[in-house]
């Protein structure tokens, strides 16, 4: 078990697609275990991808529980499918648009407007090479969409919209 | 020691004057922190945080030729600035109603009155020249989440506005 360090920006192994993973052997496990400590640590972190610790895999961990089941009245719409261990994720189908904000490890003190489909379907390997298929919605989309762009050697920031193109989207939609 | 002012530039728009300002800002020496530029009314506008060596004459005079050559209206004050704490919005209100005089005045005195911290505002007049429609956009911070606002925003809307609050989730990835 280990905190890994969480590569910022600029660093360019962020922008590095990453590769797919082919061998799903314990050092994987053991990569999904550090991911989800890191992740932890993390402020109020929702989601980690493998290039975030200077890992070119395509490894990703989601879980919004912790958001969803704060004691707000109000939580985010989202779907809810636990802690996700996602492998060579393919999203295989996109429904809707919606606008969120948005944060990441990788790029502190900054959040940002990005559009992002509100409705997914998902498929993936977990760490013990077994498909799964996830729809998702809300939330917990975005936050898949967020760690497969990382996979794919984007940021959020790649992605942000102006304040201004905001309001016209919220004002006048 | 390095200085921050906070300058700020008004006149009638016309192409070329972000990049006429930074520029001779450059020359002189001068950095930019954070900036705001907003066309309001066909107005250019723009408030630029400049950090450098000199006192804020010295300031006046590298901005001098821009601002003569192009017909702006320049004003500097020496500000305490601090970068890299952002505080992070947690509620976003969005107001549209029938213009009329005091609009702004309503909506912000009953949220503020309700605990709102408002962190960005933008309003445009919409609509046509006979029938205005006045359009609010308001990221803020309010301690205990959006409920916390439910009875301002009621009152709001028995004053002719149609407002509403939708809780800002950050997700962090």
């Amino acid at each position: 078990m280990a905190v890994l360090e969480i590569l910022t920006y600029p660093d360019t192994r962020l922008s590095d697609p990453a590769l797919p993973v082919t061998d799903f052997n314990r050092s994987l496990v053991q990569l999904v275990v550090d991911l989800q400590e890191t992740m932890l640590v993390g402020p109020g972190a929702v989601g980690i991808a493998a290039p975030q610790v200077g890992v070119a895999q395509r490894v990703a961990i989601v879980d919004v529980s912790p958001v969803l089941e704060g004691d707000r009245n109000r939580k985010p719409k989202s779907s809810r499918n636990g802690r996700l261990v996602l492998i060579n994720p393919e999203i295989v189908e996109r429904d809707g648009e919606v606008t969120g904000r948005e944060g990441c490890l990788s790029v502190p003190d900054y959040t940002g407007n990005v559009l992002r489909a509100d409705a997914i379907r998902v498929q993936a390997s977990n760490e013990l090479g077994e498909s799964r298929e996830y729809h998702c919605h809300g939330f917990e989309s975005r936050a898949i969409q967020h760690e497969i762009d990382h996979l794919d050697g984007k940021l959020f920031l790649d992605r942000v919209m102006s304040p201004r193109e905001l309001f016209r989207r919220k004002a006048y939609k | 020691m390095s200085n921050w002012y906070m300058v700020t530039v008004v006149g009638h728009d016309q192409p070329g004057i972000v990049a006429g300002l930074s520029r001779v800002l450059s020359e002189g020496g001068w950095g930019l922190g954070e900036s705001s530029m907003a066309r309001l009314g066909g107005n250019f506008t723009i408030m630029m945080m400049v950090r450098g060596e000199g006192s804020a004459s010295d300031l006046a005079q590298v901005i001098d030729p821009v601002g003569t050559s192009m017909g702006l209206h320049v004003h500097i004050d020496r500000i305490q600035a601090e970068l890299h704490q952002h505080p992070e919005p947690n509620v976003q209100i969005r107001v549209y109603g029938a213009d009329r005089t005091g609009i702004v005045a309503d909506v912000t005195g009953d949220l503020a009155g309700a605990g709102l911290t408002i962190l960005d505002l933008n309003s445009e007049v919409s609509g046509t020249g006979d029938s205005p429609v006045y359009v609010i956009v308001i990221d803020g911070f309010v301690e205990n989440g959006a409920d916390a606002l439910d009875s301002a925003v009621q009152l709001l809307n028995k004053k002719g506005l149609k407002v509403d609050v939708e809780p800002i989730d950050i997700l962090v990835g």
